[in-house]
């Protein structure tokens, strides 16, 4: 175990958690969406008045034409006063916003914080959001050269069959388990169930890459409310949820820059930091909120993280593993692909995702038993990762 | 209009132009002066020959602002000889042909144009070596 969880050092509990439902929300601004996500969160941890707001957003900047999302969700949400800041790292905005919440709380500085990931998608599309969304990439030398998120994830995902010999359905399972996950999550976009041969007849993206390996990029917000122990209310009515791993990791961010382009490094590292701090391994986790914004992360994320070796994570979707009922159960709401890929705000929903269901408060989604859950985010093709381990309280 | 920022890039996009570590030999491309090797500085340009192979390499349809026109057009990692990877547009070669490993070469090719009154960005793109 590593000196940030020494004895003594304040404790960082999640004291509340706002999800709103993932779509294409054309009658709502993205001050509005993030306003639901603040108000569920905050009613889902009364008492509890955040003196710092993160923001995770990745787009508004390109799409909607807005900077200084800090202060203007934390005014619009009346929240006036405090600090607030926008977090940005693409697509692991969410745990990025996350880790610096995490941080400050731990540094004793501030009681409670509040974190709002919030993305409006859909005021855009075609040429302008493939732009927008392509800004996470290398700008000089991958933007350049016509790239989109999309191809750069079928670029992976040809030379991995091409390595492992795997069959063109490989990545399917992913998409089985996530639209079957989707069904039972009221704030999923796509709360159908899709069949092996729907995927099979899917029309081509980018070859290999077929539709149903690509998540939905919709408009969305989430939230939670984090606590120092000190401030966390005694008579809270849900079993407590604890931070006991909390990281953040780089790579290069172009793929051509990656001594192995199959090899999600900042994953990996993000996630032995993780597990380090906590004093876990990959076999402890119960249930898994992956990187799923394209079926070939999903695979590439359960081998960073430890489940299973170089070119085998596909298997594990196959075999059954990452059901609701499997060894390492994933995107357990529906993941990006069935709930929605709301960008920047994707690393709040897991973590909120997480928690619910460490507290048993999951429904119809609920994975039994589990205790111990992680979280973890990239960006663009993985040029950083964040990675959150949360523990239910024993005794509660 | 972003023409400085084009400018700049000119010996990238027309010719290769990385750089080699004095420390350690690696050769480095695209240049970014701190070896990602070694991590000593490395500011020593080094022209690559332009020859390399086909890693890997799919087709976009959903083209961004300023490629539509283009669109559908391949994209690919081409790993050049020297060891770098970069990632590129494959041109004269029809689709079928392509396979992982194929060799390729340098061409110079337009990347992108911003309409009529706008401007048109040129810069490397690789067809099948010549045999």
């Amino acid at each position: 175990m590593s000196t940030e969880n020494h004895p003594g050092s304040s404790e960082v509990w999640i004291a509340g958690v706002g999800l709103t439902p993932v779509g294409e929300h054309w009658e709502k601004s993205l001050r509005e969406i993030a306003l639901e996500a603040i108000t569920a969160a905050s009613a889902d941890a009364p008492g509890l008045r955040p003196q710092a707001v993160y923001v995770a957003n990745s787009l508004a900047l390109a799409l909607t034409g807005q900077s200084q999302l800090g202060s203007l969700l934390a005014d619009f949400a009346g929240l006036r006063g405090v600090e607030a800041v926008t977090v940005e790292a693409a697509g692991a905005s969410g745990g990025a916003a996350l880790r610096q919440a995490y941080l400050a709380l731990r540094s004793g500085a501030i009681d409670v914080a509040l974190v709002v990931g919030t993305e409006k998608v859909t005021d855009q599309a075609g040429p302008a959001l493939q732009s927008a969304l392509a800004t996470a990439s290398d700008s000089d030398y991958e933007a350049v050269q016509g790239v989109t998120p999309t191809a750069q994830a079928a670029l992976m995902m040809r030379r991995y069959l091409h390595e492992t010999g795997a069959p063109p359905d490989a990545m399917a399972g992913f998409s089985l388990v996530a639209h079957s996950n989707a069904v039972g999550n009221p704030f999923a976009m796509y709360r159908r169930a899709i069949k092996p041969e729907d995927y099979g007849r899917a029309g081509m993206l980018s070859e290999p890459l077929n539709l149903y390996d690509a998540a939905p990029v919709a408009d969305g917000a989430a939230a939670l409310i984090l606590a120092r122990s000190g401030a966390l209310s005694p008579a809270s009515l849900v079993p407590a949820v604890r931070i006991v791993g909390s990281s953040l990791a780089i790579a290069a961010i172009a793929l051509h820059d990656r001594a192995d382009p199959l090899v999600l490094g900042a994953a990996e590292r993000s996630a032995r930091l993780a597990y380090d701090q906590a004093g876990l391994r990959p076999e402890d986790i119960d249930v898994f909120e992956l990187h799923d914004a394209f079926s070939i992360y999903a695979a590439l994320s359960l081998e960073a993280a430890g489940f299973a070796e170089r070119g085998q994570g596909w298997r594990l979707a196959q075999d059954g593993e990452i059901t609701r009922q499997g060894r390492i159960p994933i995107t357990t709401f529906g993941g990006s692909k069935a709930r929605g890929d709301t960008a920047g705000a994707t690393g709040v929903y897991q973590v909120a995702e997480v928690t619910l269901q460490l507290q048993e408060r999951a429904g119809a989604n609920q994975v039994d038993g589990a205790r111990i859950g992680m979280a973890q985010c990239l960006a663009g093709t993985g040029g950083t990762a964040a990675t959150h381990i949360l523990a239910r309280s024993e005794g509660s | 209009m972003e023409n400085a920022k084009h400018w700049r890039l000119r010996r990238q996009r027309y010719a290769l132009v990385g750089e080699v570590c004095p420390h350690c030999q690696e050769k480095i491309f695209p240049p970014r002066d701190v070896c990602p090797e070694c991590g000593e500085e490395a500011k020593d340009l080094f022209e690559f020959s332009g020859q390399g192979q086909v890693y890997s390499f799919t087709k976009v349809f959903d083209a961004p602002t300023g490629y539509e026109d283009s669109a559908p057009y391949t994209l690919a990692l081409v790993q050049l000889d020297e060891g770098p990877m970069v990632t590129a547009q494959l041109t004269d070669v029809p689709e079928e042909q392509i396979q992982v490993g194929m060799p390729v070469e340098m061409v110079t090719r337009k990347l992108r144009s911003d309409g009529d009154r706008g401007m048109l960005v040129y810069g490397y793109k690789f067809r099948p070596r010549a045999a």
